[in-house]
């Protein structure tokens, strides 16, 4: 029979969807979210240097490898839970390394921002309840949160909203998406023109003219039109994705996109919420800030932390050839950084800590297999708006947790070195 | 050879298939490049034709795909170790490489695809 | 580790027992005080605290310390963060100035002498992530209030004057978020933000529901009595922030009238500093904390805690969203907002005190003002951390209240608007050290309801600091620099019996539990099943069955089932 389960892919972690164990088969996922919980080839057993080994053996080569490092590079982080993650960053203190998480490469931009304006948002269920206009700006739902605009956004019913027809749905993107093709306004801006076209924006709503007939290919009409789209709505929201963090001005566009956001408040209500990717990125932020008081790109190499997202990023401190071993969780650092990056990851010892094999697999010196949050093991994730749910354990499995791992190795480290 | 700007992105098949990562399925999630149809028909391209992408930060070779969702001289790549060896890795003391929009080119090419191992070691 | 412990020749302060610097034995035994014939001499360890003053731990019944909004705050000041307090060692990595991370609350505290930290806002569908944050602090006791101000099933139930429906719900709420009490922000205010507006009177209406401030504030106390929970209803009033509210704060506290209850207070208005004001703009603000003490002392069942501004480094947040976008245009400083779901919003916004500035010199003095004009009974000293400054500056909130020859040398370095429009520099009066601690520890339990907190008398928690002065040998009025210093770094502090501080130094890391309150045996939640079904089908964005903490996920968890 099916039950309720808590989908542990994307940032939506939506927590009405159900899972039969008997036939093992997902209901009401996404084809997203249908891939998590399918069957799948796994790491079959733990590896040291590609020989099958016990828990015992591999969690020990690990803290050898961690203790002997100078500088050890920790990173992953978003697909595993907060208790893990706690552990996670325990250990990263413990043996002075850094402490980087997927945020790095995808919407660590955002936190950048916030240190400069802060965050005017709501949870997605305000959301749902109020929002009469929502702009997907470089963000594309339907493709990478495909439940999000049925659950929260784009069609979802709530208190003052009956459904998609009380709702203008907008979308800034570079590319025709699949979510532009469902809104009722698409506007098309060149690679890399947000910021000049949200400091438009800003003068347009604030009263002031431009003096150009287009801003990074959107015309002066259209720029007209949007500002007064959103200066009238009652409540409106920016969803903004890797379109905006990953493009040319990175940080700088979300900060501005920030401010016109606190310039809109002086009219309306207006919020702005980043989408963020994997099911619980946010708690890979959240743990270290109450543990260490930083998100990411935390260095120990001093016996405190430091945050510097020009030293310490993951690809900061990997193209700087700076660790000398690394600790990847729940992350594939080797399919997802660039070249330039993956190049130091070859050549120094690498432990990996996943459920299925990937890229990282491959240049890893020890790896162990760990059980799947939301279907093997439970444990605490933050949604996208950082609503904490607790994933379930709904099936037996003789993989050990990333929790359990992390606990054993964090011991055995302590052990070694002699404290 | 044509001028275009590079974007990667993620894609459906792409989450779909990212904890699968050494399956014929992620291969073919991520190793192909986007073009608008007139870049497309400008380059000759035709169903199963290979293109190489290149910018300063190195090249890549991937199936091409006609799109109605690009502009003109913009060509997209599913995020993924192919788009990974041309985007710029330089941070700008942000932490987060520029993975959208580096400047390059695309041209026609018979060279082969390179498998995800043989990428890796090509590295 | 836990010993048998034999505290020696101490002087012992502890207002809850009527002991007034007496010398005297206290002797623990399994985490409690016990009577001296409990103890087998040969197995105890012996402290000698001949000369010291022994009291009992300090208890801070309202500060910001775990949750979504003090996390937010450091993600967004990692400039807070560049303060090292500690490099890891056998204890934790400590960082922070005033925001400090989970590990470094709990050593601060432990360093002063204090046992217990209450959370004091915490957003409903984010319990779990406050109770994570709370299993992250170590050394202390803690608990958590959930907000229920601008909650839509206590408009709901406000307007149909439903009583027992609103109780079921406090009840049914309070077991969900493993929470302790009712905290209330801005009644009807952060709903009417959701449309950009606010509440700042009591009569004014919540925009689609017909109720109004005074309805709300009044049904919970009701409530709240009815279910004889242990903790009164805990208020953030209205109008916080603005000229002229202290009258809003004074009607407010009036409707307490007609509502007692025989061991604590039935209302407990918050960080009160922030709602003195008199004035009509901030050209002419000025104090209204002689007003508002006025009234309090002639309450019996109303007390308040300060919420004290300290000149330096704060950052403003609370449960009040709209009060959060005042300040961010007031200041163009930095703002953090979060509606959320149908339960309230908040906001965060980062603020300097200085001592130059005029309003912020008045700020300051308007909290020692109510803190030297209410009854020591009837005050408990915060800051409302991190609102009015940090928590590790109560010592110096201690000696400003018994030294007048203090508080006149500060006054002179600050602003001078303080001689017009604060009532400071004619206040003579001098709490004594008595006073003072009966306002941080007895005071502080009785108003919260921890009947073994705040007092050393047999079959308290052995939670019990030391400090290196004789309270009988002390001038308070002249040594405050003596003062100052010692509540700073407690001689000895004591958690549960087990030594964690030594000198001032971090000597034992222990963990303390979490409380939280069970009154579900008083209601039938069947009467509201209905409506939660209900509004979590169409307003909420998780399923009711995933809304809540478990006592299981919490790592050291306390039930107190209510009587």
């Amino acid at each position: 029979m099916a039950q309720k389960v808590i989908c542990t892919f994307c940032g939506s972690v939506c927590d009405d969807v159900e899972f039969d164990v008997e036939e093992f088969k997902a209901k009401k996922f996404c084809k997203l979210g249908r891939s998590k919980f399918s069957k799948k080839e796994r790491i079959k057993a733990p590896m040291v240097d590609g020989k099958e080994v016990s828990y015992e053996e591999a969690t020990q080569k690990a803290a050898e490898i961690l203790v002997n490092a100078k500088k050890p590079l920790l990173y992953g982080w978003a697909s595993t839970v907060n208790e893990a993650i706690r552990l996670g960053v325990i250990l990263t203190e413990k043996v002075r390394g850094v402490y980087d998480q997927c945020a790095s490469v995808c919407h660590a931009p955002g936190t950048l921002a916030v240190i400069e304006e802060g965050l005017p948002g709501a949870s997605l269920g305000a959301i749902k309840n109020r929002a009469d206009l929502v702009i997907f700006w470089g963000s594309n739902p339907m493709e990478a949160h495909p439940r999000h605009p049925l659950r929260y956004s784009m069609s979802a019913k709530g208190l003052l909203i009956s459904g998609r027809k009380d709702r203008k749905v907008v979308v800034v993107d570079v590319r025709k998406t699949k979510t532009a093709k469902k809104a009722d306004v698409f506007v098309q801006i060149k690679p890399g023109y947000d910021y000049p076209i949200i400091s438009a924006l800003r003068a347009l709503i604030k009263g002031e003219d431009i003096e150009v007939d287009e801003v990074g290919g959107v015309s002066k009409e259209q720029l007209k039109e949007l500002a007064e789209m959103m200066k009238s709505a009652k409540y409106g929201v920016i969803f903004y994705g890797l379109g905006v963090t990953q493009s040319r001005g990175r940080d700088r566009n979300i900060e501005n996109a920030v401010k016109l956001i606190q310039l809109l408040n002086r009219y309306t209500r207006f919020v702005i919420w980043p989408m963020r990717g994997h099911y619980n990125v946010v708690g890979s932020g959240e743990v270290p800030a109450w543990e260490v008081g930083y998100q990411y790109a935390i260095d120990f190499s001093r016996g405190y932390p430091r945050f510097s997202p020009a030293e310490f990023s993951a690809n900061e401190v990997l193209q700087r050839k700076d660790c000398d071993a690394a600790l990847v969780i729940a992350a594939d650092p080797v399919a997802h950084f660039p070249k330039a990056s993956v190049k130091h990851l070859k050549k120094i010892p690498v432990i990996q800590i996943d459920p299925f094999p990937n890229m990282t697999t491959l240049v890893a010196d020890v790896v162990i297999p760990s059980a799947v949050y939301g279907l093997e093991a439970e444990g605490t994730a933050y949604r996208m708006d950082g609503i904490p749910l607790r994933v379930k354990k709904v099936i037996d499995t003789e993989y050990w947790s990333d929790e359990k791992i992390l606990e054993e190795l964090l011991k055995k480290v302590v052990e070694l070195r002699g404290e | 050879m044509m001028e275009v700007e590079v974007i990667s992105g993620r894609t459906l098949d792409q989450g779909a298939t990212v904890e699968e990562k050494l399956t014929d399925e992620y291969f073919n999630a991520v190793n192909y490049c986007e073009l608008s149809e007139e870049d497309y028909n400008a380059l000759g391209l035709a169903e199963g034709d290979k293109v190489k992408v290149k910018t300063e930060f190195g090249e890549v070779v991937v199936f091409a795909k006609k799109s109605d969702e690009l502009p003109k001289g913009v060509v997209f790549i599913p995020m993924g170790p192919y788009a990974n060896q041309v985007i710029d890795p330089s941070t700008d003391s942000t932490g987060m490489p520029q993975f959208k929009g580096v400047k390059g080119s695309v041209e026609k090419t018979d060279e082969n695809v390179l498998s995800v191992k043989e990428l890796l070691e090509v590295i | 580790m836990h010993h048998m412990l034999h505290i020696k020749n101490g002087i012992v302060i502890d207002t809850k027992n009527g002991i007034k610097a007496e010398k005297m034995d206290i002797f623990v035994k399994e985490g409690k005080i016990v009577e001296e014939s409990e103890i087998d001499k040969s197995q105890c360890k012996v402290i000698d605290a001949s000369n010291k003053l022994v009291v009992a731990g300090g208890v801070d019944m309202h500060a910001h310390i775990a949750g979504s909004k003090i996390n937010t705050g450091r993600t967004m000041r990692p400039e807070e963060m560049r303060m090292v307090r500690q490099i890891a060692n056998k204890f934790r990595a400590s960082v922070g100035r005033v925001l400090l991370t989970s590990p470094a609350i709990g050593y601060e505290y432990a360093k002063m002498g204090y046992t217990t930290s209450f959370e004091a806002a915490q957003p409903p569908i984010g319990a779990l992530h406050t109770h994570e944050e709370l299993d992250a602090i170590p050394m202390v006791d803690k608990a958590a209030l959930p907000v229920f101000g601008n909650w839509h099933f206590v408009f709901k139930y406000v307007a149909e004057n439903d009583i027992e429906k609103l109780k079921t719900f406090i009840a049914w709420a309070i077991e969900r978020t493993k929470g302790f009490g009712v905290k209330v922000v801005n009644p009807g205010g952060v709903e009417a933000w959701m449309y950009g507006g606010n509440c700042r009177s009591l009569d004014d209406e919540v925009p689609n529901f017909g109720v109004t401030p005074r309805e709300i504030i009044t049904s919970l106390i009701k409530a709240t009595e009815e279910l004889n929970l242990c903790h009164s209803v805990h208020l953030h009033c209205n109008n916080l922030g603005n000229p002229g509210n202290f009258e809003t704060t004074i009607e407010t506290m009036k409707l307490a009238n007609g509502f007692s209850n025989d061991k604590r207070q039935v209302l407990h208005v918050t960080h009160v500093q922030f709602n003195a004001y008199a004035g009509s703009s901030w050209r002419d603000v000025g104090s209204g904390a002689a007003e508002i003490a006025k009234v309090v002392n002639g309450m019996d069942n109303v007390t308040i805690d300060m919420g004290a501004a300290i000149f330096g480094h704060a950052t403003a947040m609370t449960g009040d969203a709209p009060f959060q976008f005042t300040l961010h245009k007031l200041l163009g400083a930095r703002w953090s907002n979060k509606d959320s779901e149908v339960e309230g919003g908040a906001g965060i916004v980062p603020i300097m005190y200085l001592p130059k500035n005029p309003v912020h010199a008045l700020q300051w003095a308007i909290g020692l003002e109510l803190g030297l004009l209410v009854e020591s009974d009837k005050v408990v000293l915060t800051t409302d951390f991190p609102n009015g400054g940090p928590f590790t500056e109560y010592p110096y909130v201690m000696a400003m209240l018994m030294s007048k020859k203090m508080r006149e040398k500060e006054l002179e370095r600050v602003s001078p608007y303080v001689q017009k429009a604060a009532n400071l520099p004619s206040i003579d009066a001098e709490k004594t050290l008595d006073e003072v601690m009966h306002m941080t520890r007895a005071l502080s339990a009785r108003v919260l309801g921890l009947e073994n907190k705040g007092h050393l008398g047999v079959g308290a928690d052995a939670d019990i600091s030391i400090y290196d002065f004789n309270p009988n040998e002390i001038d308070t009025s002249n040594d405050y620099e003596i003062i100052n210093k010692a509540f700073r770094n407690a001689l000895y502090t004591i958690k549960g019996g087990v030594i964690i501080v030594k000198e001032g130094q971090l000597v034992d890391e222990v963990w303390g539990t979490t409380y939280w309150v069970d009154a579900t045996n008083k209601v039938d939640t069947e009467a509201i099943e209905e409506d939660l079904d209900k509004y979590f089908e169409l307003y909420y964005s998780v399923e009711k069955e995933h809304y809540g903490v478990e006592e299981a996920w919490i790592k050291n968890p306390t039930r107190l089932v209510m009587g």
